[in-house]
């Protein structure tokens, strides 16, 4: 960064950069900053009076078994979708990285799925898994079985993720320089060996970036599926972390208790966001 | 240990284009092959279909008397340095020379021992837990090498391993790939477009040329008796001179049309004396370099009529300019006249359009 | 991959095959359903291939909608959609481009600090200050409004990493050679920083529209009025009759509408679309 070239004209730069500071500032710091505050506030009943209660709200959240079942449901979504979805997204990127004959056809169908948005991907498989439609069992009912339910949202998230990592997948592998393969081929390894003993371990970068990524995804932008699918239910079965705040906050009851989830989640989202810049940097290099 | 034959090798790709135009050579066991010609002439292609990384179109490659057109990579017993050492990046040295031990289920302690002795010829026993990323590209190279040594294969094939090195770096690896290759007695085929590297590692040198052959054998027999104008032009450094044939009587019968081939360390200037048995002819001086050793001097023939020249490609010497190696310092000055004499016997004669040689 | 096994490359075809089906299956069957009349799809008797009431649902989804739930038509609801998305992608574009110029090519008190807090904007999701910012937008009376809809969201600090990742490739003697020339910096911009950055500016547009377009949250909080909403909103609605007979010829006519326009810009810009997407992730 030392050897730039620059304009001098530091009025010009602050009005330059003045728009997104000010944006900034407006729609994510104040309100960071509220929410902060807020959660170490409870309000009375009539929502007249406040109180500084340090904790409390933190506390009581960590007894509510809601927030357990919250971070439960979280949790299994995370494992399941991101298992899945890296599983089926590397697996067609492999298959496509063989120097397939239109290979660009299937890629351009394979990107679908990520221009869908989450909720309008949550409406068509919910058609599709009508039982009315005969395509599914009478016996399926997101409605009432909070399996169901849960089935139901992991498949549409991870439909809805594996064009991101198979796009990412496929570039991984073909940043692998070519000689490397050949020169693992001629030792003897044949192709099973060489995905698990050469592919796989440079593929780990772009793997351990994608599972922070999927990760990401599940918690936080999953909101719309389970909106549209389920609204959080049966009885919570599928009410993650974020739709909790959500859902708490459109009742509007516990300012203090929602704020500090929210709170939480905030911490959640820069470990996250931690781990993957940390990441991004150790790329392998060749 | 075995021999390498190539039995009338094609190599023609679904849009028609042919890399490989029928080539026919053998390598004996033990010897050093070079392959060696500009780029895009083929030379990578033919090493990689050897190794298995290419198919064959037509024709056979025949590996210690087996057949191994069908056959994979993994199968033919053949070990191979790339240009770019295509090492594992995430191992250390050990595990990249290991590697390829560990796939066969050799045993831990024979693995060990190999490893440890190649890397004991190769120098890099303070490196084996490095990874690549951690390594100079001379040591990069020489575990590429060991990864090949290890293995105790048939053949060894290098695609141009010294081309990422720097100049010092490339001469002294040069005589260590020889070195070892002599010690290790096992057959080798090398690719390079280098033709100084060509000459001193060969003892079969094919010189190629647009997917075929131009010329095949000992390097200074090579060098000697270039079979065609390219080879002539493309052996040897600083290149020979050609100049048309009318340019001198040579004897040869009227009407044969061709290009005259003198190597500049062949030319000798001498404003008088006995021309016997010499072509002489004057030249003004154009350029002159002194390089310490010796002098280049570059002369101008007369022109005679626009019909004289060979016209020039790029990287060929301007069209009238002829190159003599003068041993010293001493040189004439730019303008001067000069003559030059080159005896007969060391003459080369091309005719067919530069194709084939005829002796005078 | 380098083995040359005669049916080598026979998997590899098989299991993309199999890839495109699951991955468009629920798509086409979308397509399928609402091309057939709502009565036969309700009878669980649709077939696979598609119907004849094309033209008649889609005119009916786009002008009328569905009388029951949304009263109001998919058309209108594209519009607003359309304007959120394309303000969104050209709003965060602008904002960023502007910032990222200011950061690499001026020196300033604060420059970093100002950077860096741009970057941080990165760990705030919307999802994780959602009533807060609610509640500021509906004090700036944001609400029901195509600011309220845009400007929240327009603060980007993946477009502005971009950009300023960009700019630093730019050779330092193309900026000495404007001077020299007598350009200013705001010169500089336009007649040369700016055609230099148009390829990332389409890339970043393709990926920013669609992630305009498809928002769920934000839209969903901030209006209220029916003739304000997104397509994507809307779907919910017209799916969300419990036992009143949702319309599904409607309903995924109306997801098709939503599908639409992302699709189509993805699929066509596939090349911008890829680079982007990993240029935006580094």
């Amino acid at each position: 960064m030392e050897n730039r070239a620059i304009f001098s004209g530091r009025m010009l730069a602050y009005l330059l950069v003045l728009p997104q500071f000010a944006i900034s500032l407006i729609f994510f710091y104040w309100p960071a900053i509220q929410a902060l505050w807020q959660s170490f506030l409870v309000q009375d009943a009539f929502g007249l009076s406040t109180e500084f209660v340090w904790f409390e709200n933190y506390v009581n959240l960590l007894r509510t078994p809601e927030y357990y079942q919250a971070i439960g449901v979280t949790l299994v979504f995370s494992a399941f979708v991101v298992v899945l979805s890296l599983v089926i997204g590397l697996l067609l990127a492999v298959m496509a990285n063989h120097n397939v004959t239109g290979v660009q056809i299937y890629r351009t169908f394979l990107i679908i799925p990520y221009a869908v948005a989450p909720a309008v991907a949550s409406v068509l498989f919910i058609f599709m898994f009508q039982p009315g439609l005969g395509m599914i069992a009478r016996a399926w009912n997101p409605i009432l079985n909070g399996t169901h339910a849960m089935i139901l949202v992991i498949i549409v998230a991870v439909w809805n993720q594996i064009s991101y990592n198979f796009l990412f997948f496929l570039a991984g592998l073909q940043s692998i320089p070519k000689s490397v393969i050949e020169a693992a081929a001629i030792d003897g390894a044949r192709p099973v060996r060489r995905f698990w003993t050469i592919v796989f371990p440079l593929l780990s970068p772009t793997t351990f970036f994608l599972i922070i990524i999927n990760i990401t995804y599940v918690f936080f932008n999953t909101l719309g599926i389970i909106d549209t699918a389920t609204g959080g239910g049966p009885n919570g079965a599928t009410q993650t972390l974020v739709y909790k705040v959500f859902q708490d906050g459109k009742v509007g009851a516990d300012l203090g208790g929602s704020a500090a989830q929210s709170v939480i989640l905030m911490i959640i989202v820069v470990v996250l966001t931690a781990f993957q810049f940390r990441y991004v940097e150790k790329k392998v290099h060749y | 240990m075995a021999n390498v034959a190539l039995r009338n090798v094609r190599k023609a790709y679904p849009n028609g284009f042919e890399a490989i135009k029928g080539i026919e050579f053998e390598v004996v066991d033990g010897r050093f092959c070079v392959l060696v010609g500009p780029s895009g002439c083929g030379k990578s292609t033919l090493l990689r279909m050897v190794a298995g990384l290419e198919t064959v179109t037509s024709g056979e490659i025949d590996i210690g008397g087996r057949i191994v057109n069908q056959i994979e990579p993994a199968d033919r017993d053949i070990a191979m340095v790339f240009q770019n050492y295509a090492l594992y990046p995430h191992m250390s040295v050990y595990n990249n020379m290991a590697y390829g031990l560990r796939n066969r289920g050799m045993p831990k302690d024979e693995i060990d021992g190999r490893v440890r002795e190649a890397a004991r010829i190769l120098e890099l026993a303070a490196l084996l837990d490095r990874k690549p990323g951690q390594l100079s590209g001379g040591q990069r190279q020489r575990v590429a090498m060991g990864r090949a040594i290890v293995r105790q294969p048939k053949v060894f094939l290098f695609d141009e391993p010294l081309s990422n090195l720097d100049a010092k770096l490339r001469i002294a690896m040069r005589v260590e790939i020889r070195k070892l290759q002599r010690r290790l007695n096992t057959t080798s085929i090398y690719v390079t477009h280098d033709q100084l590297e060509a000459m001193t590692l060969a003892d079969i040198l094919v010189v190629m040329n647009g997917g075929q052959v131009e010329q095949i054998g000992n390097p200074l027999d090579i060098y000697q008796k270039p079979a065609t104008t390219f080879v002539a032009t493309f052996i040897g450094a600083p290149p020979m001179n050609l100049m048309p044939m009318r340019y001198a009587s040579l004897g040869l019968p009227d009407g044969t049309d061709g290009v005259i081939g003198v190597r500049p360390e062949d030319l000798e200037v001498a404003n008088d004396g006995a021309a016997e048995g010499s072509i002489a002819f004057e030249l003004t001086v154009a350029a002159i370099e002194h390089v310490g050793a010796e002098t280049y001097v570059y002369g101008m023939r007369p022109q005679q009529g626009d019909a004289d020249t060979i016209s020039a490609k790029p990287g060929e010497p301007p069209p009238g300019e002829i190159l003599v190696r003068v041993p010293g310092q001493e040189a004439p000055a730019i303008g001067e006249k000069i003559r030059v004499l080159a005896p007969r016997q060391k003459l080369h004669v091309f005719v067919d359009g530069g194709r084939k040689r005829i002796e005078l | 991959m380098i083995e040359h096994r005669r049916f080598g490359n026979l998997l590899p075809h098989l299991v993309l095959l199999a890839g495109v089906v699951v991955v468009a299956f629920p798509v086409y069957l979308a397509i399928i359903a609402s091309t057939h009349d709502n009565s036969v799809i309700a009878n669980g008797q649709m077939p696979l291939y598609p119907g004849s009431h094309a033209l008649e649902t889609y005119w009916h989804t786009i002008v009328s909608g569905t009388q029951k739930t949304t009263r109001q038509p998919v058309g209108g609801m594209m519009v607003s959609s359309f304007i959120m998305a394309v303000g969104i992608a050209v709003g965060k574009i602008a904002i960023s481009i502007i910032s990222a110029y200011a950061i690499v090519f001026f020196s300033f008190p604060f420059r970093m600090t100002a950077f860096w807090i741009i970057f941080v904007t990165l760990m705030l999701p919307v999802e994780v200050r959602i009533y807060p910012t609610y509640k500021i937008a509906s004090d700036l009376h944001m609400l029901d409004s195509y600011s309220g809809l845009i400007l929240p969201l327009i603060a980007s600090a993946t477009a502005t990493l971009l950009f300023r990742q960009f700019f630093m490739t730019v050779p330092k003697e193309l900026v000495e050679a404007s001077k020299i020339d007598g350009a200013g910096p705001i010169r500089f911009f336009f007649d040369t920083l700016l055609p230099l950055s148009v390829t990332n500016i389409a890339a970043l547009f393709v990926i920013l529209f669609i992630y305009g377009w498809n928002q769920y949250l934000w839209p969903l909080l901030i209006t209220t009025r029916d003739d304000m909403q997104t397509i994507v909103i809307g779907i919910k609605k017209i799916i969300d009759v419990h036992d009143a007979l949702t319309e599904w010829s409607v309903a995924m006519a109306t997801a098709v509408l939503a599908m639409l326009p992302p699709v189509a810009v993805v699929v066509l810009m596939q090349r911008l679309f890829v680079k982007g997407l990993i240029e935006t992730e580094k």
